[in-house]
């Protein structure tokens, strides 16, 4: 494979991906809003579009209702009035939503959707992904989450309000800090890998996934990602009553989407990741005999993963402010790193052959 | 600290598979209850008379000024309510009606009722003021449509003798 053959695989499937994830991101919101609905015994929105389906004797039923509520907001979000207020930093004020974007896009460049597949006489080795073979794959991850805060923080100081840059400024500290949690739960799948690449850490999890090996590590990053994405419970400056002191309250139409569209598109990528580093990735049963199942079977952990994130936003009350940096200062990052010692700890036990499965199970007196 | 959340995600999960409790207007109407004050009516009697004597009591005991009643004389060749007078103008603006239902107190005649219609939207205010020809229910059967003629005499009381609630 020459690399222009290279290059411009990866341009076309990138092209692919971002049609992809942008679509899903339209949809992840009509998914969010029916799904909260439906968890507070009301329907979400089932008027914007529908398939009427005639039945005899009994009302006509509304199939997939709802299903164009996404293409209605965008267009209400691109009719709005574009209001700049006054003396704000141009040049960043107009960097900032599209810096915010741009890295939530970026995310979805090393995840991988298949093992080994050939489509159209063309082989994708060794995963289907935008750039496969990245060996700094989950450092790459995590890098391109923190230039993701550099356009929270820019985006409150541009807009030129005390309210904007306080609210980005405690903003970008709940992200860096929970960003640090999420770095130490990602360390023992590293190190039971061996690899940072995600095509090696999805095949070594063919004995089991690493959720059961690593549940310390998978309910930590989990709690990460979360607070990452400033969704509830740690969604204090989304919330209405702060709103007044959010970092995007200057910004209005289509930029106000871009923010949105950030948000959403990280839920999407931070569960697709979580499902490669913990649930197993594209891996399922019938995976060697028929690989493109494995974008059925990472498809489905993902949306079964947001699924979840939106019952706890259904579920829980929000967090204080100083409850939510004790929580990631004082008791995730202890334990993050207790837990990352103790799995070194058993790794070397593993492969000095000390210990092994079945002498636990005698030392258990099984 | 883990017990309760997930006491708590049980309960929603519970919720998920309840149904939703929402009435789904304008597809499934709730019907309104049996003294609901919706939109005025003018009755009429058995005969095709209309009810309304043009007193203007509604007028003088609505709280919002919202009723307009021009009075008319009622002639043998021109009969139009069993009584002295009609209402030859009769106007209500739904913008400032409060729908309190005074003027239904007031009637003598039991002329005017709220009925249970309560889809009043509108594009402009001018439409807001509804008029006679709008408030006025449709001749019963076996009635005929007002200015009737009639002998002269037959009608000499406004309020006819009414009935004993049963």
């Amino acid at each position: 494979m020459t690399a222009g053959e290279i290059a411009l695989t990866a341009l076309i499937v990138g092209f692919i991906v971002t049609l992809v994830a942008i679509t899903g991101f339209a949809y992840t919101t009509l998914y969010e809003r029916k799904l909260l609905a439906r968890f507070q015994h009301r329907v979400g929105p089932n008027r914007a579009g529908y398939i009427p389906i005639p039945r005899r004797g009994k009302k006509e039923y509304r199939l997939l209702a709802g299903f164009l509520q996404p293409a209605a907001d965008a267009v209400k979000l691109f009719f709005k009035e574009d209001t700049t207020p006054a003396m704000v930093d141009k040049p960043v004020y107009n960097l900032a939503p599209m810096l915010a974007a741009i890295s939530a896009i970026m995310m979805f460049a090393v995840i991988p959707f298949a093992p080994e597949i050939t489509i159209l006489g063309h082989t994708f080795f060794p995963y289907f992904a935008v750039a496969p073979g990245l060996n700094v794959a989950l450092l790459f991850i995590l890098a391109i989450t923190s230039i993701g805060v550099y356009s929270v923080v820019l985006g409150g100081w541009a807009s030129n309000s005390k309210y904007a840059v306080m609210g980005g400024i405690r903003a970008t500290a709940q992200m860096i800090s929970y960003e640090l949690a999420m770095g130490l739960a990602v360390i023992p799948v590293i190190m039971l890998a061996d690899s940072m690449n995600l095509g090696v850490i999805t095949e070594s999890q063919q004995g089991m996934w690493f959720v059961f090996l690593q549940p310390l590590a998978a309910f930590i990053f989990f709690i990460g990602i979360l607070a990452e994405l400033e969704r509830a419970p740690f969604d204090l400056l989304e919330a209405e009553q702060e709103l007044s002191s959010g970092f995007n309250v200057e910004y209005g139409g289509m930029r106000f989407g871009m923010f949105y569209m950030t948000q959403y598109m990280k839920m999407i990528a931070f569960s697709a990741i979580f499902a490669v580093l913990f649930l197993g990735g594209y891996r399922g049963p019938f995976i060697d005999q028929a690989p493109a199942l494995g974008f059925i079977y990472i498809a489905g952990k993902t949306i079964l993963l947001m699924g979840v994130m939106i019952w706890i936003r259904a579920t829980l009350p929000r967090f204080r402010y100083d409850q939510l940096m004790g929580l990631g200062w004082k008791r995730l990052l202890p334990i993050g790193l207790a837990n990352v010692i103790i799995t070194a700890f058993f790794i070397i036990l593993v492969e000095e052959n000390i210990l092994s499965l079945d002498k636990i199970l005698g030392i258990v007196g099984l | 600290m883990l017990g309760p959340i997930l006491k708590g995600m049980a309960t929603t999960f519970k919720y998920l598979f309840q149904g939703p409790v929402t009435i789904k207007y304008p597809d499934v109407e709730r019907p309104v209850r049996n003294r609901f004050k919706g939109r005025h009516h003018l009755h009429r009697y058995d005969n095709g008379l209309e009810k309304c004597i043009g007193c203007a009591l509604c007028a003088a005991a609505c709280p919002a000024d919202a009723i307009f009643v021009e009075a008319a004389e009622n002639t043998d060749e021109e009969r139009y309510s069993p009584g002295e007078r009609y209402a030859s103008t009769y106007e209500i603006n739904m913008l400032r009606c409060i729908y309190c239902g005074y003027c239904e107190d007031a009637c003598p005649t039991e002329a005017i009722v709220l009925g249970k219609n309560y889809e009043l939207s509108l594009y402009d205010r001018e439409s807001a003021i509804y008029t006679k020809e709008m408030l006025i229910l449709p001749v019963p059967i076996g009635g005929t449509d007002v200015p009737q003629q009639v002998s002269p005499g037959s009608f000499d009381r406004s309020i006819p003798d009414m009935e004993n609630p049963k």
